[in-house]
């Protein structure tokens, strides 16, 4: 673009709730550092519900906005000087579970990390809110840019927020996992930056909407695009790159699992997406989405085999989501279209953006559950579960209703996630995806019975008595579960309408 | 050989060195140090791709040389928040290297 062309080109219209959605969790976060230990909860408390309202105005105006989404040139400079955000209705999806999570995450904490007591130290309720709402300004950014380096800025800050939430309690056995967790995600940024670097060398741009028009299928593009893809699967952990997950989310406190489990994780997934389908369109090709399909495939029978053999709860909950990453990365190969050539944005799209929603809800849901299960029962060992029907009804009904949305029983949100894959399948011919998609229900369903089972089952006479817990602490992972559960019903006209506004924007806008 | 292809090549070999020490180097500081090392080659091609901006005609392309300034304030931060991380585990009695789930790693710390 010529010079004089790109200063004339002013920010567009409505696009300041964009710039509202990631600045307010900043201001948040610095405040909740200016409060201090003894603010701090009440003030991250304060700024989440403000988070879920400035997301729903996004939505609103992503919705008005109709197929090409907002845009807005920060300080009205546009790319390829400046840089843009942009949302559609995928980032509007995005931003919007996140901000439920993030609020459902911050309610349940406040027994853990709230105010502090006279006696107790406030100094993990102080890491706990500044970290939550770190992630979550990150995770807007990561939803809104549009510039790959804008978009490295947000992972590394993701990386920067979520691994504190590892290690709260700071124990030797989660700084271990934490710092795992660290050195996978710095090689994954490094990775993503020096194939952002190939780019820019390449076409001198980073703005995804100027690089779709220019990226040709040439070695320094697959090599970017190689790069850039191998860092991120590294930090959203599919197969076989999954390793850190498991111990880091495992032994990190109940609401900060939940946020790592249901939301982190995506942030990259969402960049994954956006640079297939978006930034380098011209570079997909049968074989590499099919190699993407075959990991999600892995991570679908390896993760859910191992949840299977876990003998502690929260473990068998953190390999449940290696497992579930796995469909995220089936919509590579059941959307791209071979007679283009390109991913073509339509039901399977959709089926991914939804597995991405519910799985979140659900997740973050059973992640808090089985924390006051282990709170109430002081262990987690699955054997051990005998009489918790009986202590406590409604967190294992919290426990159950996610359970349903993760296996894709109806109406969940997993359910109608993992409907649209399975009929993307059918409708490219692809079946050997069905076979997988069916199997990983299967195994989800035998391992959720498993506990289920257990929990049932009558108290063991050597038990302890089962501890109280306020029951106030499972209003928040209810509420999460019955959203994902009743997402099938409720969330699939919205997403229909997307698919719709997506197709015309495919065939009407392209070059 | 211009000069830029050889640091083109010289940020590669960093790259490539880095990686290597990434992935075989059990102690955990010496992981920190190749990561830096991975960077310090990624900023290197940063530089590249700006003299070679400079050949349509300008002094030096800009605008890699603002994002390496970002990208080593990152990469600083990372290695603050790594050695932290490392000190608190050392404190902690975790030893400095990074435990094998199954137990098999190679030099185990003693627990």
């Amino acid at each position: 673009m010529p010079l004089p062309e790109a200063l004339a080109a002013g920010p567009s219209a409505g696009g300041g709730w964009l710039v509202a959605a990631i600045a307010w969790p900043v201001v948040a976060l610095l405040l909740v550092i200016a409060g201090g230990e003894r603010l701090a909860a009440r003030t991250g408390a304060l700024a989440l519900p403000v988070g879920i309202a400035i997301a729903i105005a996004v939505a609103l105006d992503v919705a008005n906005a109709g197929a090409g989404g907002l845009t807005y040139h920060v300080g009205g400079w546009a790319p390829p000087l400046g840089i843009a955000l942009r949302a559609d209705w995928l980032a509007a999806a995005m931003l919007l579970v996140t901000a439920v999570v993030a609020t459902g995450a911050g309610v349940h904490a406040l027994a853990d990390f709230g105010p502090p007591r006279a006696g107790s130290p406030g100094r993990a309720s102080l890491a706990f809110w500044a970290s939550l709402l770190g992630a979550w300004a990150a995770l807007n950014l990561a939803f809104l840019g549009n510039d790959l380096f804008n978009l490295y800025v947000a992972l590394e800050l993701l990386t920067f927020a979520a691994v504190p939430l590892v290690c709260l309690d700071g124990s030797a056995a989660t700084l271990q996992a934490a710092l795992r967790y660290l050195l996978y995600a710095l090689v994954g940024s490094v990775l993503y930056l020096l194939g952002a670097v190939l780019l820019y060398g390449a076409y001198g741009t980073l703005d995804m909407g100027l690089l779709a028009t220019a990226v040709r299928p040439e070695p320094a593009a697959w090599a970017a695009a190689a790069l850039m893809t191998a860092g991120l699967l590294a930090k959203t952990a599919l197969f076989p790159l999954h390793l850190w997950l498991p111990p880091a989310h495992a032994g990190a406190p109940p609401a900060a699992s939940a946020v790592l489990s249901a939301l982190v994780v995506k942030g990259s997934f969402f960049i994954v997406l956006r640079l297939w389908f978006e930034a380098l369109p011209g570079l997909a090709n049968a074989a590499a989405m099919q190699l993407l399909g075959l990991l999600g495939a892995g991570a679908i029978l390896y993760g859910s085999a191992l949840a299977l053999r876990q003998s502690r709860l929260k473990l068998l909950v953190a390999y449940s989501t290696v497992a579930q990453i796995g469909y995220l990365f089936l919509v590579f190969p059941l959307a791209f279209d071979a007679s283009t050539g390109r991913l073509a944005a339509g039901t399977a799209l959709a089926g991914g953006l939804l597995q991405a929603v519910s799985h979140a809800l659900a997740k973050a849901a059973m992640f808090m559950s089985a924390g006051l299960i282990a709170v109430t029962l002081g262990h987690d060992r699955i054997a051990g579960l005998g009489g918790l029907a009986r202590a406590r009804p409604a967190t294992l009904l919290t426990f159950a209703l996610a359970g349903v949305s993760l296996v894709g029983l109806p109406p969940s949100g997993g359910f109608a996630a993992k409907w649209l894959l399975l009929s993307a399948a059918v409708a490219t011919g692809q079946w050997w995806w069905a076979v997988v998609i069916v199997l990983g229900g299967l195994l989800t369903g035998a391992y959720l019975v498993l506990v289920l089972m257990h929990a049932l089952s009558e108290p063991d006479a050597s038990a302890a008595a089962p501890r109280p817990v306020a029951s106030w602490r499972d209003a928040a992972p209810l509420v999460l579960a019955l959203l994902a559960v009743f997402m099938g019903l409720a969330g699939l006209a919205p997403f229909e309408v997307g698919q719709e506004a997506v197709a015309a924007q495919a065939h009407g806008a392209m070059p | 050989m211009s000069p830029t292809t050889l640091y083109g090549l010289f940020g590669a070999a960093l790259v490539g060195l880095g990686l290597y020490g990434l992935l075989t180097e059990p102690r955990l500081l010496r992981k920190i140090i190749a990561f830096n090392l991975v960077g310090s080659g990624v900023f290197l091609l940063f530089g590249v791709v700006a003299r070679r901006g400079a050949d349509a005609g300008l002094a030096g392309d800009p605008v890699p040389q603002a994002l390496v300034i970002t990208g080593i304030v990152v990469a600083f931060s990372a290695t603050a928040l790594a050695v932290a991380l490392l000190l608190r585990l050392h404190e902690a009695g975790g030893g400095t290297t990074l435990d094998d789930d199954n137990g098999a790693g190679p030099d185990r710390p003693p627990s």
